[in-house]
């Protein structure tokens, strides 16, 4: 029985995704520590640059250093992404097993507000709940959180339907475990699995989401960094120098996809049924 | 599949209903007046202006009453005004409608056209070289923002194409060749993450279902391959395929709404993203209602179609 660790390393993509995404949580809490810049430093002389050992990844309109912005970028989204994922896991899984153990009328209630939820697409949800939280980090975070909370609570909820049926909870009750016991202690630990794979490949696309709001114009405003608004400011001198906008985009792409990689990874290890199987 | 169909569209009207509420309280969720706020960056407001405005928005009433006027001229097509042109909200939309409409059908159109070859080649070539290539860059397609890749399109083709007309929009009737033209870089943008979700699923059906034991028993019996993979296989592996779909199709609108904005299309999604930089609110709730109730209907349409094509299919 190989331990999780040798697991991880043995599976190529998914060990990748971790070190890709293990690299981007890195860049963001060490930003001030690795930029050479300022994130909102100018110099003006120096606008539209390419690449070189000064500005490694060349400059902006305002002749901004890319590369620190990019970092401090990173930042914003790996801010943006776990408050939004910590907060729909949380919550949604909390949701989804109460919905399991109560049943009835509070599953019913529980699950079709859930399906409620995910009946409008995502971005037109997140766009509803910005236009009327107004828009900015805090509240993207809060819009995502809220747009993935079904996925969360769907998640815990058949899992633990299965797990509740099971003889060693109905003995738990029997010595007379609470509740909140049982949850906790006994169900919890069962649905685990599942939801830490969710909670990655979330983080994956909350990344994404997050820089499509701020393209937009309704998530991360201005003059903090963000990978999302970079891109969309870029636009303006694409032309006269196509940097910031191929290298912006190229760091979303880079940490949506370290950890969609490390996600999969992960639910090849944690799911026996799919282990060997390379969907 | 009665009771199936019967017990979907229960469903369905409470998620519509649930829908509809979320819909109605986006405008008075907002904290503060919200029609300060929307007549906030204009000119004179004068008391009268912002009383006029309160009482065409039925605000001076209760909530549930409000609800109901306000349902009641949305079930009678009426979604309430625009802030700053007067004109009937359902106006701006269906002037609107066709434009993203046909974005998000030639954008799913040419998803499925190229996953299926790409999903069979990976599937009957597994660990060959076409399979590695094809699953790794379904990956990065999945994970690949399309706003980015619209980005660069755009500068690739006004760099070397410069001929080629690229943003904004022409009615298909009225310049085909023009219309077309524009809409090729958005679709193909649009369509990228969908391409690899598809793919993947139907590579990794199509490798489930080989493994059956119906498929060993024609190979043992002599059919010929070909007929055994495209007539017995295939058809079995799309099953989850087309489930994916109408997933998906909630993703592609995602997807159009932010190209929308890179090419300068004047569809939903720019729309909506104006109504709500301008506070116009009632417009705003419009689209987003319109688009949200256009996808509850494309998922049931999927559901039906799936528990017709497999009828193990239950209600749960």
């Amino acid at each position: 029985m190989a331990s999780f660790a040798q697991r991880m390393v043995r599976n190529r993509i998914g060990f990748a995704g971790f070190v890709l995404s293990l690299l981007v949580v890195f860049a963001a809490l060490f930003a001030p520590a690795l930029a050479t810049h300022g994130p909102r430093e100018q110099a003006v002389r120096d606008r539209f640059q390419g690449p070189s050992a000064q500005y490694l990844l060349g400059t902006d309109n305002f002749g901004r250093d890319i590369f620190s912005r990019v970092l401090y970028g990173f930042r914003t989204s790996i801010a943006v992404a776990f408050s939004a994922v910590g907060l729909a896991s949380v919550v949604g899984s909390a949701a989804g097993l109460t919905a399991a153990y109560y049943g009835g009328w509070v599953d019913r209630l529980l699950m079709r507000s859930m399906d409620v939820l995910l009946a409008f697409p995502i971005i037109l949800l997140a766009i509803a709940v910005l236009a009327v939280l107004g828009p900015g980090s805090v509240n993207t975070a809060l819009a995502i959180g809220i747009v993935y909370l079904p996925i969360f609570a769907r998640l815990a909820r058949g899992p633990a339907l299965t797990v509740l049926s099971w003889d060693y909870v109905a003995a738990a009750r029997a010595l007379g475990a609470s509740g909140g016991r049982i949850m906790g202690r006994h169900v919890l630990p069962n649905v685990f699995a599942p939801l830490l794979v969710q909670l990655t490949l979330s983080l994956s696309t909350a990344i994404l989401v997050e820089a499509s709001l701020s393209f937009l114009g309704l998530g991360t405003q201005p003059p903090t960094p963000s990978l999302g608004l970079m891109l969309s400011e870029s636009r303006d001198f694409m032309i006269l120098s196509p940097w910031t906008s191929l290298f912006s985009g190229l760091a979303i792409l880079m940490a949506s996809l370290g950890f969609n990689l490390f996600g999969d990874g992960l639910r090849d290890i944690v799911d026996p049924a799919l282990r060997g199987v390379d969907a | 599949m009665t009771t199936y169909v019967i017990r979907r569209l229960l469903d369905l009207g409470f998620v519509l209903f649930g829908v509809s509420v979320l819909v109605f309280l986006m405008l008075r969720l907002i904290p503060g007046d919200a029609v300060a706020i929307m007549l906030g960056a204009n000119i004179d407001i004068t008391p009268e202006r912002v009383e006029a405005l309160r009482r065409q928005l039925g605000l001076h009433l209760p909530l549930h009453q409000q609800y109901a006027q306000w349902l009641g001229g949305v079930l009678q097509g009426d979604l309430g005004r625009s802030v700053w042109t007067g004109r009937p909200v359902a106006d701006e939309i269906l002037g609107r409608l066709p434009v993203t409409l046909q974005l998000s059908a030639m954008a799913l159109a040419f998803a499925i056209v190229v996953a299926f070859p790409l999903g069979i080649l990976a599937a009957r070539g597994r660990g060959t070289g076409a399979d590695m290539i094809v699953r790794v860059a379904s990956i990065v397609g999945l994970t690949l923002p399309s706003f980015w890749v619209g980005v660069l399109l755009l500068y690739v083709t006004s760099s070397y194409l410069p001929g080629w007309s690229t943003i904004g929009y022409v009615p298909f009737l009225e310049d085909p060749g023009g219309n077309l033209a524009r809409m090729v870089l958005p679709t193909f943008a649009v369509s990228l993450p969908m391409i690899a979700v598809l793919t993947r699923i139907l590579r990794s059906s199509l490798l489930d279902v080989l493994s059956l034991d119906y498929i060993r028993t024609g190979k043992a019996k002599g059919l010929a391959s070909r007929s055994l993979f495209y007539k017995h296989a295939l058809r079995n592996a799309m099953i989850p395929v087309i489930t994916v779909i109408g997933v998906q199709v909630g993703y592609l609108l995602s997807g159009v709404v932010v190209i929308e904005q890179v090419f300068a299309i004047p569809g939903l999604g720019r729309l909506v993203i104006g109504a709500i930089n301008e506070r116009n609110y009632p417009l705003a709730q419009g689209v987003i209602l319109v688009v949200t109730v256009v996808f509850v209907f494309v998922n049931l349409v999927v559901d039906l179609a799936y528990a017709w094509i497999d009828p193990r299919v239950e209600y749960t």
